[in-house]
């Protein structure tokens, strides 16, 4: 009885999406824990304003890690509804972070206070950037371009737009409570970021928990005319999708602009859109679309982060990181190739066998 | 059904329109300047013409600071006929290059965009007539199809700075050194002359971290903070440009380790951008290493030789570039040297 209860255990666990990042995550906190143990120290102590803050590797991929989970959140609806990934993100918390700036700092490019409220400025970015998402989806859902060469679009084209914004001037805000987006909070040793990602995941938990969107979206992920027979519309959900990542791209690119209290639109995200799909691939989400598990993305983006602050510590030189990133994408294809899966599991099989003629 | 694709199908087109009017705008720099140019016989024979190819005002502030020095210099009232046109493309700056020589120009100054690829057209100016001078950058041909070149010296740049870390008599030199895009000539340069002074005098001398960011303030953000995460001791944060050192110095205030004049870290950068200077005078960083893109006042000296036919002594111009330290920068250096 028990020797027949592990197999089918072993292989529910193999058929788990979870299992992807947790496994990559064991691997990484166990590395960790094997070569330096003081990866995981965290200490009290105080920022130069005074405040508590918490220090530490943890806390710096909880800090990077956020931005990276809000985005996965985003693209894991497009991925799971149109079969292909926004690689204009990066682009876009360019445009976002300008508008934002833009607003912030009015006609004046260095400000002493702020022209207008954090929140209305907020809102005004979200807008821009839900723009640029819905110009995003409408070429992929309506004029059914391929979801790589219609974002590619933005992807050139959004950081120039970015500096068109500001009149290609560098906005620097001195204000203070501007930093607190992307910093800590008076009083609170966690980063922000963390309570927005959080304040972002019971949203989606919410929405995918109350509503049908999660269902309509695999829906047409899976198969879209059988979805439209249903009575479905998916163009209207794709396009749906996309503002959605728009949002996401808005909230993430206020976190990036309070960082430094600027901007700098050539190099701002750089590259994040990668980091992005990477979580979606490493939450074990098909690229390809259809079913998709929330949860695991959110995980996977924490994952990456991981592996990046390990490789820094590491001093592993920044340009090479991509290289290594690369890795980890050789063999999530790797493995979720269905040879693959079918492999693994006739040998799984047999071992099965095996111990049951045994 | 048919409304709502109707719909899309017009705010889709919208969208376009407004994306594409955006990108008009930013282009029409180039286009818009080269069309001010004015016809080959405008009767004012007293002007000297000149043609100015620069890369994109747009590349970064340094650029922008170039051309605004240019365009303030060869004006009509300072007795120049100036055509202007940017591109950050070899091939478009060499067409823009074979437009001002048939235009008979009597001065082609030239920021190229790539090193390669100059050779014909500027033979077809010698032979026209048209003298060329290089300002910013180098270009791979022979030394008798250009007049003078104009250059920043970027391994001086790296030695002035680190002679003032030199001079500053620490104890130790313990240094996280955050790097430019490597290759880069503005990199090399200022990485040679640190990696030279760690390795004459390795007793005081630590490099602690050495680390390319890319120019980008995030990614020292994450480097300098790794630093601080693992507990590692250092004095000086000697980064590549204002970019980098402004990353450094928000993990510095996120960790509460002191900086800038007279407090635990030193922070260096390069550039000079207004706001750094700023930051220099506050005192929350050390020096600041100018990177001079004021080369109007070389070039017009060049000219005025030229046009009284005396001979330039060297080909090879270096400019005088400054470092700025914080404790003697005043605010008239901050207006007149921040780009």
């Amino acid at each position: 009885m028990i020797a027949n209860k592990k197999p089918s255990f072993l292989s529910g666990l193999l058929h788990n999406q979870l299992l992807i990042p947790i496994a990559a995550l064991l691997l990484l906190t166990v590395f960790n824990l094997i070569v330096d143990p003081s990866f995981f120290k965290i200490t009290l102590g105080t920022n130069s304003d005074g405040n508590p803050v918490l220090s530490g590797y943890l806390i710096t991929i909880i800090d990077y890690g956020s931005e990276l989970a809000i985005l996965a959140i985003g693209m894991t609806l497009v991925t799971a509804a149109s079969g292909g990934q926004d690689i204009s993100v990066g682009a876009g918390i360019a445009i976002a972070g300008s508008v934002l700036l833009r607003v912030l700092c009015g006609t004046e490019s260095r400000p002493e206070t702020l022209q207008t409220p954090v929140f209305v400025a907020f809102i005004i970015c979200c807008l821009c950037a839900m723009i640029a998402g819905a110009f995003n989806g409408a070429l992929v859902a309506f004029f059914r371009i391929q979801p790589m060469v219609a974002t590619l679009i933005l992807f050139t084209a959004g950081r120039s737009i970015a500096a068109w914004v500001n009149n290609n001037e560098l906005p620097i805000i001195s204000e203070k409570s501007f930093t607190y987006y992307g910093g800590y909070l008076p009083g609170i040793p966690i980063p922000t970021p963390f309570f927005i990602a959080l304040l972002c995941f019971a949203v989606t938990w919410a929405v995918l928990k109350f509503t049908n969107l999660g269902l309509y979206v695999q829906a047409v992920g899976i198969n879209e005319k059988t979805s439209r027979l249903n009575g479905l519309n998916p163009e209207l959900i794709k396009f749906a999708v996309y503002i959605l990542l728009g949002v996401c791209v808005a909230v993430c690119g206020l976190i990036k602009v309070s960082r430094l209290s600027t901007i700098n639109y050539s190099v701002i995200a750089k590259d994040i859109e990668m980091d992005a799909i990477l979580a979606v691939a490493l939450g074990g989400n098909a690229l390809s679309g259809g079913k998709f598990n929330m949860g695991a993305s959110i995980l996977g983006a924490y994952v990456i982060q991981f592996l990046t602050t390990t490789l820094y510590k590491f001093d592993v030189q920044s340009d090479a990181l991509s290289a290594y990133k690369a890795v980890v994408v050789i063999l999530l294809v790797v493995m979720s190739a269905p040879v693959f899966r079918e492999k693994i599991s006739s040998l799984f099989r047999r071992l099965r066998a095996g111990s049951a003629a045994a | 059904m048919k409304l709502k694709k109707m719909l899309g199908i017009i705010l889709t087109a919208a969208m376009c329109t407004s994306m594409l009017a955006a990108c008009g705008d930013t282009g029409s720099t180039s286009t818009g300047s080269t069309g001010d140019s004015k016809p080959a016989s405008n009767g004012k024979s007293d002007l000297i013409r000149v043609g100015i190819i620069n890369n994109d005002p747009n590349e970064s502030g340094y650029r922008t600071a170039n051309v605004n020095d240019l365009k303030a210099t060869f004006t009509e009232a300072n007795g120049y006929d100036a055509q202007f046109s940017y591109s950050l493309k070899n091939d478009e700056q060499i067409s823009y290059a074979q437009k001002y020589i048939q235009d008979e120009v009597d001065y082609l100054l030239l920021s190229a965009a790539d090193t390669a690829g100059w050779d014909g057209v500027l033979q077809d100016a010698k032979a026209a007539g048209v003298k060329v001078i290089l300002f910013d950058r180098t270009i791979d041909a022979s030394e008798d199809l250009y007049e003078a070149s104009i250059v920043s010296d970027m391994a001086k740049e790296g030695k002035t700075a680190v002679d003032w870390l030199k001079s500053q008599n620490l104890d130790k030199y313990q240094v996280i050194h955050l790097q430019g895009v490597m290759g880069s000539a503005a990199q090399k340069g200022r990485s040679a002359a640190l990696t030279e002074a760690a390795e004459a005098d390795s007793s005081k001398w630590e490099i602690v971290t050495e680390q390319t960011a890319e120019w980008n303030a995030e990614k020292a953000q994450q480097i300098v903070q790794s630093a601080i995460d693992a507990g590692k001791e250092f004095n000086v944060i000697y980064a590549e440009n204002d970019d980098m050192a402004k990353g450094a110095v928000a993990a510095l205030d996120k960790a509460n380790i002191a900086h800038g004049v007279g407090k635990d870290v030193i922070v260096m950068g390069f550039d000079c951008n207004k706001w750094a200077l700023e930051e220099l005078k506050a005192g929350n960083w050390n020096y600041d290493g100018q990177c001079n893109p004021f080369q109007s006042s070389y070039i017009t000296d060049i000219i005025k030789k030229l046009e009284a036919g005396e001979k330039l002594s060297e080909k090879t111009i270096i400019m005088d570039e400054k470092g700025f330290d914080a404790a003697t920068i005043t605010q008239e250096d901050v207006d007149k040297y921040g780009i």
